[in-house]
C-alpha cells in the first residue's frame, strides 16, 4: 500500500517537535477529519535555518511532514513557497491515490508557518490572497474604443475586425 | 519479514484465520480423490453427495437446527444478502419497510439499502453508547408494514453481543420474520436457533477454522425465501451452482470440531479477553473500552486512544509483530469513521484512535505480554508527535 520510502520515514520520522520561540508557526485540518499538523519554523537571512512539526494522523501525514522538513530545511523562503503537495507525494515515491488530498497537508502547513512569519516581519496581519478577477466579458475596440460583447466579431461603433487581440 | 525470528502476536482474526489442521486435512480428498459432482447418478457422485449431507447434518448440530434447515453459501456476506434479499424477494410489495441495527455488517446494511431504490423505507434502530439494541424501541418501531429484522448476534468492532431472544420474541408476537447475523459469534458463544427463535441466521466458515469462501445460512422450516442465484436442483433449488464439495467438507468438520470444544474454548478466550483488557486500561492514560464490558464476544477487546490515529498505531505496531485492526477514516478506502463507532456516540476525533484485537484460541498470555510490552511505547511515541496531546494530557476541546 506504502512506498519503502513512506515506510522509512514513518518508522523514524525527521525532525519531529516543537521549536520554542518559533518564528512562525503554521496548522492545517483537524483531529476530526484524522490529520493535523503543525509546522514551527525558524527564518535567519531569508533561509530556513530550522523546521519541526507535530503531526496527529495516518502513516501518510507523518511520512509527509518529515519529508516536507528534509526538502525545505537549509532553504530559503522562496524556494519554500514553491514546494507543491505534488513535489512532496513524488519525493515520497508516491502516495495512495485517497491519501493525496487528506494526508498530503505538509506543504500547506509550511506555507500557513511562513505566511505566519511574513506577517510578524511586516507587523501587518495576513490579507487574504486576492480574489482571481472575473474575466472580461468586453472587447475594447481599439481603434473607436467601443466596448463591444465579448464574442463580437466586429466593433459595432466602426466596424473594424476585432479578432486580433 | 526480514527478520524470522521475530515474535508474532496475529490478533486480527476477524479479519482472518487460519485453516485448522484436522480441518485442512478433512477437505483434501474432495480436491482430487473425491471430485465428482454431488448431483450425478452414479455411485462416485452418489458418495460425494452423502458426505455432503453429512456436513449439513454437522452445521445444524451446531446450532440445534435440522440438516434441511441450512443452505451453504460461499461466505457469511452471501448468506446475509440471501437471507434479507430472499426474504424481500419472496414477499415483494406485500409489505414495505426493512428494520436493521445501526451498527449491522456492510452486507446486511447494504442489502437493506439496496431496497430503497425499489421504494422500500429502511429503519435503522439506533443503539445505546455500549451498542445495545433495545427491545422496547423495536416493539414501537415495528407496525403491519414491516417486512423483516435483521439484527446482529454479536458486533465485530465493538464486540457487543445482542440480546437476540428478546428481540427475536418482539418479532415474532407481530409475525415478522426476524433475521440475525452470527458470523462474530459462531463458535464462540453458545447458539440455539430454537432457544433464540430466529427465522434465519448467517454464519461464515473462517471463525471456525474453515477456509474462506464457504459460509452458511440457516432458515426456519417453512420460512419463505427465494433464490439469489437461480441453477439446478442444489440446495433444494434455493442455490444454483455446483457445490463447493471441499469448503463444505471443511466447514463440517471446523462445526464437528467447535462443538466439542466451545466451553473451553470460551473459556480460555475470556481469560485473555479480560487479562488485555485491564491491563491496557491501567497502563494506558486516557484508553476507552467500546461496547459492553460484560455483553462481549469471549476473544475481542477494543478501545480508543486519545490523540492518536488509529492507521498510525496499526502500522507502528505490525512492526513490532503484533497486528491489530481499527476503525479509523484514515484505514478506511472511504476515508469515513466506521459507522459503529459513530452510532455508539464516540466523539468523531476519539473515534480515529480506535484499535481492535480479536483473538483465537492460538493466542496466549504470552501473546498479551508481548502487546503490552509494545503497546504503551507505540502510544507514547506517537502521542510525543501528536499537537493535540501535551503534557501528559489531551488538549481540551478536540471532540
Amino acid at each position: 500500500m506504502y512506498t519503502e520510502k513512506v515506510m522509512e520515514h514513518f518508522a523514524s520520522p525527521h525532525n519531529v517537535g516543537v521549536i520554542e520561540n518559533a518564528d512562525g508557526i503554521g496548522e492545517v485540518g483537524n483531529p476530526v477529519c484524522g490529520d493535523m499538523m503543525t509546522f514551527y519554523i525558524k527564518v535567519k537571512d531569508g533561509i530556513i535555518e530550522d523546521i519541526k512539526y507535530q503531526t496527529f494522523g495516518c502513516v501518510a501525514a507523518i511520512a509527509v511532514s518529515s519529508q516536507v522538513t528534509d526538502m525545505v530545511k537549509g532553504k530559503s523562503i522562496a524556494e519554500a513557497k514553491a514546494l507543491t503537495k505534488k513535489a512532496v507525494a513524488e519525493a515520497l515515491g508516491g502516495l495512495p491515490k485517497e491519501k493525496m488530498h487528506c494526508s498530503n497537508l505538509g506543504a500547506e502547513a509550511l506555507l500557513e508557518a511562513i505566511k505566519n512569519y511574513e506577517a510578524s516581519v511586516s507587523g501587518k496581519p495576513v490579507t487574504e490572497a486576492k480574489k482571481p478577477r472575473r474575466p472580461k466579458r468586453h472587447k475594447i475596440c481599439g481603434n473607436c474604443g467601443m466596448k463591444n460583447p465579448i464574442t463580437a466579431n466586429f466593433c459595432m461603433g466602426c466596424g473594424k475586425g476585432l479578432q486580433e487581440k | 519479514m526480514k527478520d524470522s525470528q521475530k515474535k508474532i502476536a496475529y490478533m486480527d482474526h476477524a479479519a482472518a484465520t487460519p485453516v485448522k489442521g484436522p480441518v485442512l486435512k478433512a477437505m483434501l480428498p474432495y480436491f482430487d480423490r473425491d471430485f465428482a459432482n454431488p448431483s450425478t447418478v452414479y455411485d462416485l457422485g452418489f458418495q460425494v453427495k452423502r458426505v455432503v449431507e453429512e456436513q449439513r447434518a454437522k452445521v445444524a448440530e451446531l446450532i440445534g437446527a435440522d440438516p434441511e434447515e441450512i443452505i451453504f453459501t460461499s461466505s457469511g456476506a452471501e448468506a446475509n444478502n440471501l437471507a434479507i434479499k430472499g426474504t424481500i424477494f419472496s414477499r415483494f410489495k406485500k409489505a414495505k419497510r426493512i428494520i436493521v441495527s445501526a451498527i449491522e455488517h456492510h452486507s446486511v446494511l447494504n442489502s437493506a439499502r439496496f431496497f430503497e431504490r425499489l421504494d422500500y423505507e429502511v429503519t435503522f434502530l439506533p443503539v445505546d453508547k455500549y451498542g445495545l439494541v433495545d427491545p422496547e424501541r423495536l416493539k414501537k418501531t415495528l407496525d403491519q408494514d414491516t417486512a423483516l429484522v435483521s439484527i446482529m448476534h454479536g458486533n465485530n468492532e465493538v464486540g457487543t453481543i445482542e440480546p437476540i431472544r428478546e428481540l427475536a420474541t418482539v418479532c415474532r408476537e407481530h409475525g415478522v420474520p426476524f433475521h440475525t447475523d452470527a458470523v462474530a459469534t459462531i463458535g464462540s458463544v453458545e447458539i440455539d436457533v430454537h432457544e433464540m427463535d430466529v427465522d434465519l441466521l448467517s454464519l461464515s466458515g473462517p471463525p471456525l477454522g474453515a477456509p474462506k469462501g464457504i459460509g452458511a445460512l440457516y432458515f426456519r422450516k417453512n420460512t419463505r425465501l427465494m433464490p439469489l442465484i437461480h441453477g439446478g436442483i442444489q440446495e433444494r433449488g434455493r442455490r444454483g451452482g455446483t457445490e463447493n464439495v471441499p469448503g463444505i467438507v471443511g466447514l463440517g468438520k471446523a462445526a464437528e470440531l467447535a462443538k466439542s470444544s466451545m466451553k473451553k474454548r470460551a473459556a480460555h478466550l475470556t481469560q485473555l479477553r479480560d487479562t488485555l483488557i485491564a491491563n491496557v486500561l491501567e497502563k494506558i492514560p486516557h484508553a476507552y473500552l467500546t461496547g459492553h464490558r460484560e455483553r462481549r464476544l469471549p476473544g475481542h477487546a477494543s478501545f480508543c486512544i486519545e490523540a492518536i490515529e488509529g492507521e498510525a498505531l496499526i502500522f507502528m505496531l505490525s512492526r513490532n509483530g503484533i497486528y491489530v485492526n481499527t476503525g479509523s477514516a484514515c484505514a478506511s478506502k472511504a476515508l469515513k469513521t466506521s459507522p459503529v463507532l459513530v452510532a455508539l456516540g464516540i466523539p468523531a476525533a476519539l473515534a480515529q484512535g480506535s484499535v481492535v484485537f480479536s483473538l483465537e484460541e492460538t493466542n496466549t498470555l504470552d501473546d498479551i505480554d508481548h502487546v503490552m510490552k509494545h503497546l504503551p511505547t507505540v502510544v507514547e511515541r506517537l502521542r510525543a508527535m501528536s499537537p493535540i496531546w501535551k503534557n501528559g494530557a489531551p488538549v481540551a476541546n478536540m471532540a
